[in-house]
């Protein structure tokens, strides 16, 4: 009886086993293998185990640009918790009503490529565009700033793409505050800052920790937003993989970097799992 | 005068459009278990969280110790509380719970351990410093938050409905204990609950809440035994409420009448007269039924259950009007349906809602 049903359940669920493994699992592994096979010059790969690709990633210049896409990540992930941790937290008191509206506001330019988004930034940050237009007016400054094709570009187009994430995770673990904490808190003498940092800051650290990594492990990949914005100045794990990909045509290379992103990615949630596990038993400070 | 530690001033306070608190006034002695005790939605949390400051009064003043606190915030008054929740920080131990207050005040860390040590052990909790509040039993977290609350040593301990979500048993083990706290540290509680068992057994005074007013303040005994009111004898004594009017004075004994009958009530010679509308309360154990009318009312046995050790019966008299009589024991001589008669001994009949108490109350 029991076994006939649970060959019935493995019945219904076996489509998404079988999907799992012929669309996840499936190139995950050609992915890996890739990165250890050997390229050939002319066209496509030798499958003979080398180690070359990963040394190859040691040359200075795409060391440089790991470095620049993790201090990229580093501080738009900063800014975007700067943005998006207060934004989150008012937006999970506001009434009913209000916390409707806030989330369209959210959701409304995810109705729109973020390609196209992109080329809006352009419009605005460019020379003669709104930006400068305004500050210009408001007497700040006498001359455009140069500030399309530079790194603020690109930062500003990360922030732009990623906030959402944040606000919604901050907003989600804030939702959840059981706030008669706080107040028990503040009754045992802590002013408004201590409360908030020991009770509600803990206590919604999951949702700003799972913000981090849905802001950081992107920001490293969105290539296109450093290609757009940043006038291929700055150049990415990202585009690298993109560029190995079609123009340098090194598959094998391109493998090797993306499986480096992504065990670092996988460490990162590793980091969190073991952080918000620490939380459970002991809080952090 | 001087012995009053907390003293509150014509608070008023107000959500959107309904008033909540409706002018507050009370004195609170230095090391006094004090009740509030009210029907949920009579501002009772609401007058306590404005003593904890996390409310502001509409208008008021709440003074502690001579000083007014009205403005200040939570964390600058010396009162803590315990949350009906309990609020406990989950993300922390017993210890770091209750030792919250002391290390915000930059305590040192042995000092901390020492004094939480002694306040577990007052509460029964000893050895418990490492569990997580989740790992602990409802009553286990209703020391906690006593401990937590304690360890301040505040002037005023406020209690909001600290029990209420313990069973029955458990309930009343911790209201001996509370009590016996309060005793030994000498520190003023102030309690709130819904349940008057519970304010009888535990408080030096009682304070009965009925929307936004004071009500009565008083001993258990006045409360129970002498009730101002018809709202205070019906929710602390569970009494019958009639009224009626005095139609002849003899001595202390007045005969009254009553829509279906009279009765004997006992007065006070110079406050009643002749002619004069009363409304008298009856307690449930103090309705007598008898199977021969006297001195009493006709009626018939509606309804009859047994709970808690105790027959209750509803009885309606001729005009329809119920009257609850509760005994002890299994009494089999009644029926429902059969005919009876309801009255009472003249001392057992208590007037309520005087009108020099009660101007306002009559004239709505």
């Amino acid at each position: 009886m029991t076994k006939k049903k649970h060959s019935k359940v493995f019945l219904t669920v076996a489509p998404l086993y079988l999907f799992t493994l012929i669309f996840v699992l499936g190139p995950l592994l050609y992915m890996i293998g890739l990165s250890f096979a050997t390229n050939n010059d002319s066209w496509g790969v030798t499958w003979k185990f080398t180690l070359e690709n990963y040394k190859k990633i040691f040359e200075p210049v795409y060391l440089q640009s790991f470095a620049q896409s993790f201090q990229l990540a580093f501080f738009s992930t900063l800014l975007i918790m700067l943005i998006g941790y207060p934004f989150g937290y008012f937006m999970a008191k506001l009434s009913a009503k209000w916390k409707k509206r806030m989330m369209l506001l959210i959701m409304v330019p995810f109705w729109t490529s973020s390609l196209i988004r992109m080329y809006g930034w352009i419009i605005i940050l460019q020379a003669k565009g709104v930006f400068n237009k305004l500050l210009m007016a408001l007497g700040v400054i006498d001359e455009p700033l140069k500030i399309l094709y530079s790194y603020p570009a690109v930062l500003i187009g990360m922030v732009y793409a990623l906030v959402p994430f944040m606000m919604l995770a901050v907003y989600s673990s804030v939702e959840k505050m059981d706030w008669s904490l706080v107040e028990a808190a503040r009754d045992l003498g802590a002013s408004p800052m201590y409360a908030f940092l020991t009770v509600t800051l803990k206590l919604t650290l999951p949702g700003l920790l799972s913000g981090v990594i849905l802001t950081f492990v992107p920001s490293m990949g969105l290539f296109f937003i450093a290609d757009i914005l940043g006038g291929n100045k700055i150049v990415l794990v990202g585009s690298l993989i993109q560029d190995q990909l079609t123009r340098g045509s090194n598959w094998p290379f391109a493998a090797a970097l993306a499986v480096l992103l992504m065990v670092m990615t996988s460490l990162m949630m590793y980091l969190y799992r073991s952080i918000t596990h620490v939380k459970d038993l002991e809080g952090i400070f | 005068m001087e012995d009053s530690i907390l003293e509150l001033k014509g608070i008023e306070k107000s959500f959107g459009s309904s008033e909540v608190l409706n002018g507050i006034d009370l004195k609170i002695k230095k090391g006094e278990f004090i009740t509030f005790l009210g029907s949920s939605g009579c501002g009772k949390t609401t007058t306590l969280r404005i003593i904890a400051g996390l409310e502001m009064p509409d208008k008021g003043q709440v003074i502690l110790e001579g000083r007014d606190v009205t403005g200040l915030e939570p964390h600058e008054r010396d009162v803590n509380t315990v949350f009906q929740n309990y609020a406990l920080f989950p993300h922390m131990n017993v210890e770091a719970n209750v030792g919250y207050a002391l290390k915000l005040r930059r305590m040192p860390k042995p000092e901390i351990k020492e004094k939480v040590k002694k306040i577990l052990e007052l509460v029964q909790l000893s050895g418990y410093e490492k569990r997580m509040p989740q790992e602990l039993s409802g009553g286990q977290k209703q020391r906690v938050a006593i401990a937590r609350a304690l360890v301040n040593n505040p002037k005023v301990l406020l209690l909001d409905e600290p029990l209420g979500a313990l069973d029955l048993q458990l309930r009343r083990a911790m209201q001996l204990e509370l009590k016996k706290l309060q005793k030994k540290l000498g520190i003023t509680f102030l309690y709130i609950t819904h349940d008057q068992e519970e304010a009888i057994n535990m408080s030096d005074r009682i304070v009965v809440m009925n929307k936004g007013v004071l009500e009565q303040i008083g001993t258990p005994d006045e409360v129970y035994n002498h009730p101002m009111s018809s709202y205070v004898a019906t929710f602390v004594g569970n009494a019958n409420i009639v009224r009626g009017k005095i139609v002849q004075i003899q001595g202390e004994e007045a005969l009254v009448e009553i829509s279906t009958g009279k009765i004997k009530v006992i007065i006070d010679p110079n406050r009643e007269q002749i002619g004069q509308e009363i409304t008298i309360a009856v307690r449930a154990e103090n309705i007598l039924v008898c199977e021969e009318c006297k001195e009493a009312l006709p009626a018939v046995i509606l309804e009859k259950s047994f709970s808690g050790g105790q027959l209750r019966m509803v009885i309606g008299l001729e005009d329809g009007k119920e009257i609850i009589a509760s005994r002890y024991g299994i009494d089999s001589h009644v029926q429902i349906g059969q005919k009876v008669c309801v009255g009472w001994k003249p001392a057992d009949a208590i007037i309520v809602d005087r009108e020099e108490q009660n101007d306002e109350k009559e004239t709505f």
